[in-house]
């Protein structure tokens, strides 16, 4: 017997913001009905509910999920909660997919949220609790430093320009200026903004890096039989891949990240991807920092080592390009509320893959896109491909 | 898509009130070479994925799944954490199995609740942060509270509720990993100091430290690895309401809806029939009595009478946590699931000693996530892999 096929169904989201007035519960029901009116379903459709949330530490709350799970809509309903750090927005649909493939569910709800703003004075502080409690957390690591670090290793390593790196984040918040719930976007932003910006640790400057945000997102996937009687334009899941690299994180390689090629790698052979520079058509890779786009279109084999800023130089990642990067505007532009940013990069190829992305729409009728997400200690890789 | 799925290894460290001599590295990693060797399998080659299960306070570490890949010989494989109990994440890894695209899974989950110096705080912080936590809710208070309806509502009494203390704590002193084994009477449980009335301290389990790891295989690769496969003929797991101002507080429905979906799968109707041991969650020695009604063994208020009649003992018709349940064997944070799972595993493989049921071919263990939570998970075991149809 074959794998069963799961498909997108649905999706909706919440603005991403600073600071929302909305605790986490209300803020996941938003998505989560928007996302169920998209395919015009009840919560009584639904047969089971996976949540995507990043650190308890942000909420404050223990078991974060259960206090979650009505706003959710699992109330009475087989509930569950994966988490690989920031690389969950990106697992909770492959978790919705095993959920379907698995024979056990026809129709699950994905929710993912995330609010950043209750952690005070501000959530990077959470961050010191996620290194090692004794050869680590005595340094007092915070993590710009550590993406310093990262960033300084990859423009070392392959000779990359400061510049040419500011050229990612210039063109994910200009794409984000056309985004609806986008926290950052800006259509005017230039190379020289994002040179002259405030430095915060060396090369990394505030706009290389996105910002702490608040916020949710929710599709509904289903298997094959029940997707054709709610839709008639449904976007499948053709690969997921996923990857977890050692702890050890200071012994590895930073200017390559071989989890995200592991990732991939499994994703293009579920999906019977051979050469993905000419079968994806659109791409979402995870981009907390500007160079971690570069970083992550190497890693999923999208172009050589030290070479992705091109993408960018040529015009190819534009939105009107051969093979567009973060046309949504990413979390450089929308926002990064860490596990529902990841979760709005799979909408967004779902809008875009229908034809429903409005003035973000990448034109050319795109039949395939893949969205990457990346988390824990420089560690983790997700990443799922859809297709219609 | 692999239809059968059955649990081929299981390994575990402790149980032990304090494990000063050990890390959680290092526990997580001595279950794991214990599973790996029951089962003869190289992690790095022959398993194809990793579910663990972590919540982020209890380990005192945000992204808590950062620190789980090297000690189980799963660097840069599939793995993902699951924020739930271990039957949770014993269904995560029986869906990855299912779904075709792995055939071997391993699962872990782990306590060492001896390293949290402020359990009770970090429990409480699990509630509701703005309609209950400034009311500053003690954890046992909600179940004091919860145990209270229950009672009155079931007509259950007290004395019912220490005869659960009574039975698993003697059942653990057959039980080598288990270390709060004693032989009690109802007196000494009921003249034990208060802790939220009606409920005691004495029907509260303590914590331990220990491991759980378990490898989980599609039904070729069963056949292929070992001669005692343990089926998973059902898995279900459901959340209730998690506010505490609109829940049932007498009763379980997320159990009783977790045990629909896994009966549902294992074709069980008649479970009071069909079952032949249960391995259910018993933080609080009433919610044994609470989860055997839910479970639809007998209707509530019954099950403290059966307890009471023995029914539930090691040698009565239906025996409930012959490993000596949480009261016995310690509650193990987010693994205490795997831990009532892991006996059902050596009582169906006929491996349990001293406390060996005899001719056991269906085991049922169900899990709660503990106060304020109203999350239960239900699997269904057996070493036969016969399954009655539900028509």
């Amino acid at each position: 017997m074959g794998m069963r096929k799961v498909a997108v169904v649905g999706a909706g989201m919440t603005r991403f913001v600073r600071r929302a007035q909305e605790t986490g519960k209300e803020l996941s029901w938003q998505a989560a009905r928007m996302a169920l009116e998209s395919c015009d379903m009840t919560l009584d459709d639904i047969q089971a509910v996976c949540m995507g949330t990043a650190p308890d530490a942000f909420d404050g709350v223990h078991m974060k999920a259960e206090y979650l799970s009505d706003g959710a809509g699992a109330w009475r309903k087989p509930y569950m909660r994966s988490y690989v750090g920031g690389g969950t927005g990106v697992f909770v649909p492959i978790q919705g997919w095993y959920h379907i493939a698995s024979g056990l569910f026809d129709v699950v709800l994905v929710v993912a949220e995330e609010k950043m703003s209750s952690y005070y004075p501000h959530a990077q502080a959470a961050f010191l609790t996620i290194f090692d409690h004794t050869t680590e957390r005595p340094l007092k690591p915070n993590l710009l430093w550590i993406f310093a670090l990262e960033m300084n290793r990859y423009m070392t390593t392959y000779g990359v320009a400061k510049g040419d790196i500011a050229r990612v984040s210039v063109l994910h918040k200009r794409n984000a200026a056309d985004h609806p719930c986008a926290l950052l976007g800006d259509p005017h932003i230039t190379v020289e903004d994002v040179l002259n910006s405030e430095t915060l640790a060396w090369p990394v400057q505030r706009y290389d890096v996105s910002p702490v945000s608040d916020g949710a997102v929710a599709i509904v996937m289903a298997a094959e039989h029940v997707a054709a009687r709610i839709t008639d334009r449904p976007v499948w899941i053709e690969g997921v891949g996923w990857s977890l690299d050692t702890a050890h994180w200071t012994n590895r390689d930073l200017a390559y990240p071989r989890y995200v090629e592991h990732a991939a790698r499994m994703a293009y052979e579920m999906a019977g991807i051979k050469e993905p520079r000419k079968e994806i058509h659109i791409v979402e890779p995870y981009d907390p920092f500007d160079y971690k786009a570069l970083h992550h279109l190497e890693g999923l084999l999208l172009a050589e080592r030290g070479q992705a800023a091109q993408l960018y130089i040529d015009g190819v990642a534009a939105r009107d390009g051969k093979m567009p990067v973060c046309p949504s505007g990413g979390l450089l532009g929308v926002g990064n509320p860490i596990a529902a940013a990841g979760l709005m990069k799979i909408a967004e190829l779902f809008w875009q893959l229908r034809g429903e992305a409005g003035a973000r729409q990448v034109p050319g009728q795109p039949t395939r896109g893949l969205a990457q997400a990346w988390g824990d200690l420089m560690q983790v890789g997700t990443v799922v491909i859809m297709g219609r | 898509m692999n239809e059968r799925v059955a649990i081929v290894g299981v390994g575990w460290v402790g149980f032990r009130l304090v494990t000063p001599d050990q890390s959680y590295k290092e526990l997580m990693y001595e279950a794991a070479l214990r599973a790996y060797a029951d089962v003869g399998v190289d992690p790095r080659c022959d398993v194809e994925s990793f579910v663990t299960v972590a919540e982020d306070f209890h380990e005192g570490t945000s992204i808590f799944d950062e620190y789980v890949p090297d000690q189980l010989g799963a660097v840069l494989k599939p793995v993902h954490t699951i924020g739930g109990d271990g039957l949770h994440g014993l269904g995560a890894a029986y869906m990855l199995v299912r779904t075709g695209q792995f055939d071997v899974v391993a699962l872990e989950g782990h306590s060492k609740a001896s390293s949290i110096l402020t359990l009770p705080q970090v429990t409480a912080h699990a509630q509701d942060p703005v309609l209950n936590r400034p009311l500053r809710l003690n954890t046992h208070y909600v179940a004091g509270l919860e145990m209270n309806r229950y009672l009155y509502e079931t007509g259950t009494t007290r004395e019912q509720c220490a005869a659960v203390v009574v039975k698993n704590r003697r059942n653990a002193l057959s039980n080598p990993s288990a270390p709060y084994g004693a032989d009690l009477t109802a007196e000494d449980v009921l003249s034990g100091p208060p802790l939220a009335w009606p409920l005691g301290c004495r029907e509260s389990a303590e914590h331990a430290d220990g491991a759980v790891v378990m490898v989980l295989a599609s039904e070729a690769k069963a056949r292929h690895l070992t001669d005692r496969p343990i089926w998973i003929q059902g898995v279900g797991w459901c959340n209730g309401s998690a506010s505490l101002e609109s829940r049932d507080w007498a009763q379980a429905p997320y159990l009783q809806e977790a045990a629909r979906m896994a009966y549902r799968q294992a074709g069980i109707r008649n479970p009071e029939r069909q079952v032949d041991f249960a391995e259910v969650d018993d933080t609080y020695a009433y919610k044994e009595l609470q989860a055997l009604e839910a479970l639809g063994f007998c209707h509530p208020g019954e099950a403290g009478v059966l307890t009471e009649r023995g029914v539930t003992a090691p040698d009565g018709d239906l025996p409930v946590n012959v490993s000596g349940g949480s009261l016995g064997m310690g509650h193990l944070l987010d693994a205490t699931g795997l831990a009532r799972a892991l006996e059902a595993v050596l009582q169906l493989r006929g491996e349990a000693g001293p406390r060996q049921l005899e001719g056991v071919e269906v085991g049922l263990v169900g899990s709660w996530r503990g106060v304020p939570t109203t999350s239960g998970a239900v699997v269904i075991l057996s070493n036969s892999k016969r399954r009655e149809p539900w028509v």
